[in-house]
């Protein structure tokens, strides 16, 4: 990436940001929720997201929200990440980064599910 | 926790959780000008009474309902003390909170300071509707980046975007790289 150091800078990451969004508008809407509670801080939540965040900008997809969900009750399972896509809430846990990277590639952009990691499904 | 930004991004949940709508943080590390690595966290939440700030280094105490004990201040607090540094809490119900740590720069037994830029971007990330002050003191040298002065640059781009956040990550690390001047402060 070329050097981005002052806030001049990061306007002319604006404009690019805002073209890729015209672009690509249309995409299925999904939500993230990721815990950020103490357990989940510790158990690697922090690098987690960061590789959510890195493979939505590879893969330049856009049309995501990422929230916090909350401890969610379920420390054991920390990290618990959450995709909200097609009318269902899909809980994860004890996710790693590599893991990350694979729920958005598959679930998040293309609606494929990888069962063997979830740990709760409901409609929305 | 194996590194401080991780305690620091635990104490900036908490104001999160106080309901702050404006969190400013304060991150001082001096090595030249003297021996010290410190952070302070001020938040506009709900606060704490008295009793609540004096049970809080109490390892039993915490709101939550889902855990029955609340460690992050405590063992932080025993970290600070063993690297000759200490801990600062204050608080007022319906004002706000400040939280600060301290340790020798130097001691042996101080945890590292880790990823910042990580624990900074997650503010970014996903507590984008909060204003949020990042204030990095090296020795004579300083940094302050704000999400109001951001969000004027993105305007109707959120700045949670992917695309804003990795180059968000970038402005950080280059702005860091410069207060650190080429010298290694870990
Ligand atoms: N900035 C703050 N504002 C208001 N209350 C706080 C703040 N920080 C901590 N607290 C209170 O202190 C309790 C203990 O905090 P902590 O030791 O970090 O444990 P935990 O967050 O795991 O409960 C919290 O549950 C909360 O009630």
């Amino acid at each position: 990436m070329a050097k981005i150091n002052s806030l001049d800078e990061l306007r002319k990451l604006r404009d690019q940001a805002k073209e890729s969004m015209t672009a690509r508008s249309g995409e299925a809407k999904v939500r993230i929720r990721a815990s950020m509670g103490t357990v989940g801080i510790a158990g690697g939540a922090r690098e987690v997201l960061k590789a959510i965040i890195d493979e939505l900008e590879k893969r330049n997809f856009h049309e995501v929200e990422i929230i916090e969900g909350g401890s969610m009750g379920l420390d054991k399972e920390e990290p618990v990440i959450v995709v909200e896509r097609d009318g269902f809430q899909t809980t994860y846990g004890k996710v790693q980064p590599e893991m990350a990277r694979q729920i958005v590639a598959q679930h998040v952009i293309n609606g494929q599910i990888i069962s063997e990691w979830v740990i709760a499904r409901n409609k929305q | 926790m194996k590194e401080l930004s991780l305690n620091i991004l635990d104490i900036l949940e908490n104001s999160v959780h106080a309901g702050a709508t404006r969190i400013h943080l304060t991150l001082q590390e001096y090595l030249e000008t003297k021996d010290f690595l410190g952070f302070r966290i001020e938040d506009n939440g709900i606060g704490m009474d008295q009793a609540m700030v004096d049970s809080l280094f109490d390892p039993f105490t915490t709101t939550s309902t889902t855990k029955t004990v609340g460690l992050g201040l405590p063992l932080l607090k025993q970290e600070a003390e063993m690297c000759h540094g200490g801990c600062e809490l204050e608080s007022q119900p319906g004002v706000g909170t400040k939280v600060s740590f301290w340790f020798q720069h130097t001691h042996i037994d101080r945890p590292p300071l880790g990823d910042i830029v990580s624990t900074v971007l997650m503010m970014y990330a996903i507590h984008s509707d909060i204003e949020f002050i990042f204030t990095h003191e090296v020795d004579n040298n300083s940094f302050e980046i704000s999400t109001s002065e951001l969000k004027e640059v993105f305007q109707d781009v959120p700045i949670n975007n992917p695309k804003i956040l990795q180059g968000l990550e970038t402005f950080l690390l280059e702005n860091k790289n410069q207060l650190y001047g080429g010298k290694h402060y870990g």
